[in-house]
């Protein structure tokens, strides 16, 4: 099918990340033919999202992929003319590193026997398999339960040696290890399953929570939808605005984050944003009620009073909400939860800005100011795709390329070399930088973001609906460090299952993402432990399982720093660190107005009655309808239309 | 060939003018056929058919409504309980439909309540969900308020169920007078009170957990009005505001004294103004021969021919009038009084409020709040401060700023009222003050005596006439242009109105009834320019002997 592809393109698009997907659907909406590749099996690049086992896949890919042995640049060298020059791209995806896997969850009694059927389904998930093995011998099955802590780390390292390391911990045994919440140290093999009744067996006492063993975890994978990178949407963002202004909206559907939480002194505490939340909260006297409103909405408008400010602007922010005449609580909850600013480094005006804009967005679709998708944040570079396909755009996964090809005389990409060794031609090419190859970015500096992506029993807090979707905001501890964006998402979002959430962590990478974050995660959970169940009430949330990991963050990469690239080659970068994806969105924006300078950038799709085929004047079946709608978005217009049609009868 | 165009905006434009033109054709055939066939009486399936069309698209066509509720009751009479019952439940989804094409249209609401009223077995469980939906839209549509009150009386929904619904719409957005009215109607409905005690009051815990609510609603946005408002319903409803008790029928009585006591009295009661109307003051004469010289005082039995109220009147050997009112005491005039609790919770609610226009110092409701919540703590006390709270609130509420000054006179003349010591004092006096308005008139019966000069005033309105003992009047340096209510004062004597807006001899007519009115000055008035006035004015009154202009 491959070699069917076409050999003329206008635009051919590599990586199917946020902004080279909207570039694409972009391009193709302007009427460009756009060719779309991905190496990778599935869309979204670090964008995207995957169920449990897919999650595992991928880990075992990125283990696999350091592995991988530089081909010869042979075969395409011959198709490269004498007028031209290549330009080898990567072979690897260097962007994510220091992955590591810990398991809290029991393997579960009942759920061996599914579980071999899931995995028999998935034969790609190696991390599970390193879990699967011990079970295979029936004498270790049932230590797994007896066991209070299993923890499996499966370390990632740089060495090539790697995936050899692994597999050898899954053939002998999985490593228990002290892994700092608990004092327990032992391994599978001790004999240890006299000391511990199995817990599902004791019945007495008052209602327990609902046990959740790994088994189950796995079983049900396919509903979860772990995002890679964690973001959320802001109801006035750039990239709600593009949603709604080009109609890709109408291939997602979202769900209004529900609460704004706090972490301060040991606690976590919801932050009150709206007008209703502070009437609504009990934790606020009534003259911090005022005292949060009078400066909320204050900074609505603080540039019409420049008065309130300027004696501060050279001060931080914190500085000047101490001049507010507000309570630590309430300093604490717009300096972290509202303005999302760190202690030290943020300034008054920065501060009033992003209060600014977090209270612009409130209200929009809700009472708090961010959207996230259902089914996960990789839904919405594939809506883009699907937008850019609707246009006539052309995709290709698992499809890589070789190198690029670049006329001499001009100095202009002409053409990309496939892994088929099919030559494609195209006037402009986008790249995610993850393509380039080493020599290319030997100048290139890069963050890193820590991540880890948690699976708990609870919620962090607790409240009478546990269908919340919370955002969570981690001060540091020392001055200097980077606060921990979380993100806990319920399964009513579509991406964990029943009785589970799924915690996102983020932070700027100071060290690994284990180092980063793991003092945080023991602040808000403990490990899934038996014994512990057994108490009348947790105080935090079990933690079933976790990863961690850090990812490369290009956000701040200047074109300029990349050695010899056409000027018709165009850099996408990966996700950055910040809640929004403004950046993304930006650099799309951007990146198309270079390109095409006199286009617009993803105009409104016609309305399909205004649609017809040449030489037939009946109006076609409507483009790109989808069963999934955006409700809010989609329900707002309507009612619009409904009163525009009344107006017509009236007049 | 076979390529993907899109319309011009020139031919999209033309495609929806031609499609208007084809609508507006389509609905003036519809109604005319719909009037034609009410005319000839053919009220049928197909006028439902018909007016449905129309009333989709436009549900404000009142006169269809009708249309269909002739419509409906024929077919009552003419089909089976079946045939009736699909047409009931198509009628109840047409009506939906309306709702959702305008949610606020009278018309389609108040047929539902028609239609809903006619049924043997409505469902009223499904209003109130019908009503849930409408209000999670738009939770401020009293549309739909009026409606789920409507259903909820119907259903005999406990007002339990009903407060809650209230709560969960306030938590949602408290910027709503409707869901703080109906909490106003369901609390007293839910803590009822027995019978001797005032209807409407709640008990002291219900109170004050609503006085929180309230609260927290204007902390959090001071300028929301619904809250406040409330918030004044709540205070007002314990009588902790002042209130005029309005029922206070004085009795002058005037005459020689001789004669002796005898059985009751037939007398003709008169208003001051003369017009029988209803009024706060109502005079008597008696006959001299009921009255005797020698005793030192008589009793007299005020006895209503209707009702079992009862007066006792005391006139002195001596006085020429005596004078009774409602069993009200001074104090309760205007305000109530107050048990120590509620003091402490009306104490509280000054703190709090002092509280809030400290951070709000330019809150016109807070401001306003305080001063009533002053009054009805103790006017007096907090005169000093309640009048600087009044320059602050014009100050910043200079659109109602005469309302307020008119506010302000009403609270200093009750002052005055309070001051003086059981209405026995006969001369008052008011100037100085800044007043607007007289208020009260009708406390100050027997006052000779009385004082308004260097004030506001625009007028001497009509309720003057009541005070019967007016003996001297100053009203210098206000900006009076009418004198209406200085008629009919039997002995009115000196009337001293220098530097006002005394436009033509002509205002001065009214002085004409007051029989003993001797002098006169209207130095400083526009009128004593204008030529040929003196004659004027005593052509006018040839009874008042000095004039000075």
């Amino acid at each position: 099918m491959a070699n069917s592809l076409p050999t003329e393109f206008d635009v051919i698009v590599m990586g199917t990340g946020l902004p080279e997907s909207i570039l694409a659907a972009a391009c193709s909406r302007s009427g460009q033919r756009v060719l779309h590749l991905d190496s990778r099996s599935y869309y979204g690049g670090n964008w995207a999202s995957f169920s449990f086992p897919g999650l595992l896949s991928w880990l075992k890919e990125h283990r696999q992929n350091s592995d991988t042995v530089e081909e010869s640049p042979a075969a395409w060298q011959d198709m490269i003319h004498e007028t031209e020059e290549a330009i080898p791209l990567c072979k690897k995806d260097e962007t994510i590193q220091h992955a590591e896997v810990f398991c809290y969850a029991s393997q579960g009694m009942d759920g061996n026997i599914e579980e071999l059927d899931a995995l028999q389904k998935n034969p790609s998930c190696v991390a599970s398999s390193t879990l699967i093995k011990p079970l295979d011998s029936t004498s270790l099955s049932e230590e797994t339960h007896s066991s209070h802590i299993t923890s499996y780390e499966v370390p990632t390292k740089d060495t090539p040696k790697n995936n050899e390391e692994i597999t050898d911990t899954a053939e002998t045994s999985v490593k228990e290890e002290y892994c700092g919440y608990d004092t327990y140290k032992h391994t599978l093999s001790d004999g240890t399953k006299d000391e511990i009744k199995p817990v599902l067996e004791d019945n007495s006492g008052p209602p327990k929570r609902k046990r959740i063993a790994y088994s189950q975890i796995v079983k049900e994978g396919r509903r979860f939808n772990i995002d890679l990178s964690s973001k959320l949407l802001y109801s006035q963002g750039l990239l709600i605005d593009l949603l709604i202004k080009s109609n890709v909206s109408r291939y997602a559907e979202f769900k209004n984050v529900t609460r704004i939480l706090a972490f301060r002194e040991g606690k976590v505490e919801q932050v009150p944003c709206s007008r209703a939340d502070v009437f609504n909260s009990k934790e606020l006297t009534m003259v911090e009620k005022r005292m949060l409103m009078k400066f909320l909405t204050f900074c609505l408008d603080y540039e019409q009073h420049p008065e309130e400010y300027q004696a501060f602007t050279q001060c931080s922010f914190s500085e000047y909400l101490k001049t507010k005449k507000l309570t630590p609580s309430l300093q604490h909850f717009i300096l972290h939860s509202i303005a999302m600013m760190s202690e030290s480094s943020c300034t008054t005006v920065d501060g009033l800005k992003a209060t600014k804009n977090f209270l612009q967005c409130l209200g929009r679709f809700g009472n708090t100011p961010f959207l996230f998708p259902l089914y996960g944040q990789g839904e919405i570079p594939q809506c883009f795709c699907r937008m850019c396909a609707v246009f006539g755009g052309i995709y290709c996964l698992r499809h890589k390329v070789q190198c690029l090809v670049v006329d001499r005389e001009s100095g202009r990409c002409k053409a990309i070399i496939d892994h088929l060794g099919q030559r494609i031609n195209a006037k402009y090419f986008i790249v995610e930088d993850s393509y380039l190859s080493e020599e290319t970015c030997s100048s290139v500096q890069y963050k890193q973001i820590s991540r880890a992506v948690l699976i708990t029993d609870q919620s962090v807090l607790k409240t009478d609906s546990d269908q919340q979707i919370s955002i969570l905001i981690v001060p540091p501890v020392e001055p200097g460090a980077h606060a921990v964006r979380i993100i806990e998402l319920c399964s009513s979002t579509m991406t964990c299952m029943k009785d589970t959430y799924l915690v996102h962590l983020t932070c700027s990478s100071s060290k690994t993402a284990r180092e980063d974050l793991e003092s945080v995660v023991k602040k808000l959970f403990t490990p899934y432990s038996e014994t512990e169940v057994d108490k009348e009430e947790l105080p935090k949330p079990g933690l079933l399982w976790a990863l961690y990991f850090n990812m490369r963050d290009s956000s701040g990469v200047s074109r300029s720093s990349y050695n010899g690239l056409p000027p018709n080659v165009y850099v996408c970068t990966g996700p950055d660190c910040g809640l929004g994806s403004e950046h993304a969105v930006k650099q799309a924006e951007t990146l198309f107005h270079e390109i095409f300078p006199s286009e617009e950038f993803c105009p409104p799709p016609p309305n399909p009655e205004d649609i017809f085929f040449d030489g037939d004047e009946k109006p076609s079946e409507p483009l790109g309808t989808s069963n999934i709608v955006m409700a809010k978005l989609e329900s707002s217009e309507g009612s619009k239309n409904l009163e525009s049609s009344g107006k017509h009868l009236q007049n | 060939h076979g390529r993907l165009k899109v319309k011009t905006s020139e031919e999209q434009a033309e495609a929806k003018r031609l499609e208007r033109e084809q609508k507006l054709k389509l609905y003036q055939a519809a109604t005319q056929t719909v009037f034609q066939k009410r005319q000839a009486g053919e009220l049928d399936e197909s006028v439902l058919e018909l007016t449905s069309q129309i009333l989709g698209a436009n549900p404000d066509f009142a006169t269809l409504w009708n249309c269909r509720r002739e419509v409906l009751q024929q077919l009552e009479v003419q089909k089976s309980p079946e045939e009736l019952a699909t047409l009931v439940k198509a009628e109840l989804g047409f009506l939906e439909s309306c709702l959702r094409v305008n949610p606020k249209s009278y018309g389609t609401w108040h047929h539902r309540c028609w239609l809903l009223g006619r049924l043997p077995e409505p469902n009223w469980a499904r209003e109130l969900e019908l009503c849930a939906r409408f209000l999670e839209v738009d939770e401020r549509n009293f549309h739909c308020w009026d409606y789920r009150r409507f259903v909820a009386a119907q259903a005999a929904v406990p007002p339990a169920e009903e407060l809650a619904f209230t709560d969960s719409l306030i938590t949602r957005n408290f910027s709503n007078y409707s869901s703080w009215h109906y909490r106003s109607c369901l609390l007293p409905q839910l803590h009822p009170q027995p019978d001797s005690g005032p209807q409407g009051r709640l008990p002291e815990d219900v109170l004050l957990k609503e006085l929180e609510l309230v609260q927290n609603a204007f902390f959090t946005d001071p300028n929301d009005q619904s809250a406040w408002f409330y918030h004044r319903w709540l205070l007002g409803r314990d009588c902790f505001f002042p209130q005029l008790i309005p029922r206070t029928p004085c009795l002058l009585l005037k005459g020689t004294v001789d004669g002796g006591p005898g059985s009751p009295l037939a007398v003709e009661w008169r208003t001051p103004e003369g017009r029988n109307r209803p009024s706060h003051v109502w005079l008597c004469d008696l006959p001299a021969t009921s009255l005797n010289d020698q005793l030192p005082q008589h009793t007299f039995r005020v006895i209503w021919t209707a009702g079992d109220a009862q007066k006792e009147c005391v006139l002195l050997k001596g006085r020429q009038e005596g004078w009774c009112r409602d069993s009200a005491t001074d104090e309760q005039l205007f305000r109530c009084e107050l048990s120590v609790e509620k003091s402490t919770v009306l104490q509280s609610e000054l703190e709090s409020c002092k509280e809030l226009q400290e951070l709000e110092p330019e809150n016109k409701w807070c401001l306003l709040t305080i001063i009533l919540l002053m009054r009805a703590l103790d006017p007096l006390q907090y005169e000093k401060e309640t009048l600087q709270y009044f320059q602050t609130l014009k100050a910043v509420d200079p659109m109602r700023a005469a309302y307020l000054d008119d506010l302000r006179s009403k609270f200093l003349l009750e002052n005055s009222v309070l001051k003086m010591e059981y209405a026995e004092v006969r001369v008052l006096h008011l100037g100085h003050k800044d007043l607007t308005v007289l208020c009260h008139l009708e406390q100050l019966l027997l006052v000779t005596h009385l004082d308004l000069s260097h004030n506001r005033l625009r007028a001497l309105p009509p309720a003057l006439a009541a005070l019967r003992c007016l003996e001297v009047l100053q009203a210098n340096d206000n900006v009076i242009e009418s004198l209406d209510g200085v008629t009919n004062l039997p002995r009115l004597q000196e009337l001293v109105l220098c530097n006002n807006r005394l436009q033509q001899p002509a205002v001065l007519q009214p002085l004409a009834s007051c029989p003993r009115l001797t002098l006169l000055n209207l130095q400083g008035n526009p009128l004593c320019q204008a030529e040929g006035s003196s004659e004027h004015l005593a052509e006018l009154l040839p009874s008042v002997s000095s004039i000075l202009t």
